[in-house]
C-alpha cells in the first residue's frame, strides 16, 4: 500500500520538476531580455491580464490555455502598437492596465456562479498539480520557445543594444519587438500553472538579475539565468513538498535566496 | 563635378507638433564626395540625417537612395543599458557575425585595436566614438554618415579624427556625410558644405587655410592643415524664432 502511494507521489513530483525546469530554462533568456529592455512592468501587465484570459476562456468555453495565450498576445500587440505611436506606456498606464485586467477577470469569474475556478491556483500556481497532459504542452511550448530564441537571438540582441543602429542596419525593430512580446506572452501562459500570474515576472527577472553578477557576455547571462532559475525551481519544489508551502511563492523565495547569496559574495571583476 | 547621386532628399519637410523643423529641403548626395552639414543648434541637422537614414518619416517629401546602398552610421553617442554585459568585440559582432579578423582590422583602422576586450560600459567618450566608427566601417559602406564626430573632442583628437576620416574615404572610396558642430570651420577635405537652419541657407565649397599664416599661428601647422574655412553667403537672416527675414545681409552672420 505504502509503495503504491509513494510511486504516485514520485510521479507527480517528477512532473512538477520537469515542468518547472522547462519553464526555468525558457525564463532564463527571456528574463535577460526583460531586464535589459527594462520590461519588468510590461511583463507584469501581461501576466496580470492572463487572469482576464481565464475568465474569457470560461465565458466562451474555450480551452483555458489557449484563451490565456490569445489574451496575452492581444495585449502584447496593443502595447507594441502604443509604443510605435511614440505614446510610450508610462508606469502609471501599465499599472492601470495590469490591475484592471486582473480585476475584470476576477469580477467576471465571480459572476459565473455555475463555474468554480480555483483562483488560488491561478494567482500563485499549483505546481504539484501538474498532469501529464499539462506537462506535454509545457515541454512542447518550452522547446518551441527555446528554438525561437536561438533562431532570433542575434537580431533581438541587436535591437536591445541600440534600436537606431539596428534599424539603420536593416533590422525591422518593430517586428522583433513584437516577436519578443509574443514569446513572453507564451511563456506566461505556460508558467501560469507553475508560479501563478502574480509571480511569473519574478521568476523571469530574479535569476537574470543574479546572473548579471556572474556573466561577461549576453549569452552567458542568459544561460546562467536558466541554470539559476532551475535551481530556484528545484529549491521551491523541495520546500513546497517538505513543509507544505504554496509552490509559486516557494520558488520565488528560493530565487531570492540565490539572488542574495550571489550578491553577497565579494565581486572579483566584471 | 559630374558624380552620380547616391541619395536624394526631395522636398523634405518635417513638422513636429507646431514646430517646423525642416522646410522643403532638396539635397542630393553625390558619389565619392564629402559633404559637411553645418548649422546652429536646433537647425534640424540631426533630423535631416534621421530622415535620410529612414529613422524618421518626413511630414512631406520623399527620400530616394540608390538601390543596395550600404550606409554606415556613426551616431553622436549611444546609451547601452548597464545590465547588459557587453565587450567591444561582442558589440561589433552583433548581429552580423563578423569574424575576429574583420573586427580587429576595423579597430586597427580607427586606431582602437586595444579596445577589443574592453567592456563597452568602461569606454571613455572618445573610445566609444571609435568603437561606433569601427562598427560603421564594418558594414563596408558606400556612404558613411557621421553625426558631430568631433563634438566634445579636443583639438588633437579632432585633427586625428579628420585625418582618419579623410584616409578612410580615400582607401575605401566611400562618400561621407558629416554633421559638424562648428559653424565656420570644417574638415579640409570637405567637398561640399551645406548650411542648414530649417531650410538650406547657403551651400558651397570651403577654403583651405593650411597656408594661411593667421590660422597657422592660431592652431599650429598640422592642425591648420586639416581645417577649411567656409564663408557663408546668406541673402536673408533668421529672427529669434528661426523664421526667415529676407533682405540684404552680411555675408557670414548667422541668425
Amino acid at each position: 500500500m505504502a509503495t503504491v502511494v509513494e510511486m504516485s507521489m514520485a510521479d507527480f513530483l517528477l512532473y512538477a520538476l520537469l515542468a518547472g525546469v522547462a519553464v526555468a530554462l525558457v525564463s532564463g533568456p527571456l528574463g535577460a531580455f526583460v531586464v535589459w529592455r527594462r520590461m519588468a512592468y510590461f511583463g507584469d501587465t501581461l501576466a496580470h491580464s492572463a487572469l482576464l484570459g481565464i475568465s474569457l476562456g470560461v465565458l466562451f468555453d474555450i480551452n483555458l490555455n489557449l484563451a490565456v495565450v490569445l489574451c496575452c498576445v492581444a495585449l502584447a500587440v496593443g502595447l507594441v502598437a502604443m509604443q510605435r505611436q511614440q505614446w510610450v506606456p508610462t508606469d502609471t498606464l501599465l499599472g492601470i492596465m495590469a490591475h484592471s485586467s486582473l480585476s475584470l477577470g476576477l469580477v467576471a469569474v465571480s459572476l459565473l456562479d455555475n463555474v468554480r475556478i480555483d483562483l488560488q491556483a491561478y494567482l500563485f500556481g499549483d505546481l504539484l498539480a501538474i498532469t501529464p497532459e499539462d506537462l506535454q504542452w509545457i515541454l512542447l511550448g518550452a522547446v518551441t520557445v527555446l528554438l525561437m530564441i536561438y533562431w532570433l537571438w542575434q537580431p533581438l540582441l541587436a535591437i536591445t543594444i541600440n534600436e537606431e543602429l539596428a534599424q539603420v542596419e536593416g533590422i525591422s525593430v518593430a517586428r522583433y519587438r513584437l516577436a519578443l512580446m509574443l514569446l513572453i506572452a507564451m511563456v506566461i501562459a505556460g508558467a501560469m500553472k507553475l508560479v501563478g500570474v502574480l509571480l511569473i515576472t519574478a521568476l523571469m527577472i530574479m535569476p537574470a538579475a543574479a546572473a548579471r553578477r556572474l556573466a561577461n557576455t549576453p549569452e552567458q547571462m542568459a544561460i546562467f539565468a536558466s541554470l539559476l532559475g532551475t535551481l530556484a525551481v528545484c529549491g521551491g519544489i523541495a520546500l513546497s513538498w517538505l513543509i507544505d508551502t504554496p509552490a509559486g511563492p516557494s520558488v520565488v523565495v528560493s530565487a531570492l535566496a540565490i539572488f542574495i547569496l550571489i550578491f553577497a559574495t565579494p565581486r572579483r571583476s566584471r | 563635378m559630374a558624380h552620380a547621386d547616391l541619395a536624394r532628399l526631395e522636398n523634405i519637410s518635417v513638422k513636429v507638433g507646431n514646430k517646423q523643423i525642416l522646410s522643403s529641403i532638396n539635397l542630393p548626395l553625390h558619389d565619392d564626395c564629402i559633404t559637411t552639414l553645418i548649422g546652429p543648434n536646433g537647425a534640424g541637422k540631426s533630423t535631416l540625417v534621421k530622415v535620410l537614414l529612414r529613422l524618421m518619416k518626413p511630414t512631406e517629401g520623399k527620400v530616394w537612395t540608390r538601390p543596395n546602398l550600404r550606409i554606415g552610421y556613426m551616431p553622436q553617442k549611444i546609451q547601452i543599458d548597464r545590465t547588459l554585459p557587453l565587450n567591444v568585440k561582442h558589440f561589433l559582432q552583433t548581429p552580423h557575425g563578423y569574424s575576429r579578423t574583420e573586427i580587429e582590422a576595423a579597430l586597427v583602422d580607427v586606431g582602437a585595436s586595444h579596445l577589443l576586450n574592453y567592456s563597452i560600459h568602461d569606454l571613455s567618450g572618445g573610445e566609444m566614438q571609435r568603437a561606433l566608427l569601427a562598427r560603421a566601417l564594418l558594414r563596408k559602406p558606400d556612404l558613411l554618415v557621421l553625426d558631430e564626430p568631433v563634438q566634445g573632442v579636443d583639438i588633437n583628437g579632432q585633427t586625428e579624427l579628420y585625418k582618419l576620416i579623410t584616409e578612410i574615404r580615400k582607401r575605401r572610396r566611400c562618400s561621407v556625410l558629416m554633421i559638424s558642430h562648428d559653424l565656420h570651420l570644417v574638415m579640409a577635405s570637405t567637398d561640399h558644405v551645406i548650411c542648414l537652419n530649417t531650410h538650406v541657407c547657403c551651400s558651397g565649397h570651403p577654403e583651405t587655410v593650411s597656408a594661411d599664416p593667421a590660422y597657422i599661428e592660431l592652431f599650429g601647422a598640422s592642425h591648420a592643415a586639416t581645417l577649411a574655412l567656409y564663408n557663408h553667403h546668406h541673402n536673408h537672416s533668421h529672427d529669434l524664432h528661426g523664421d526667415v527675414v529676407h533682405g540684404d545681409c552680411c555675408g557670414d552672420e548667422h541668425g
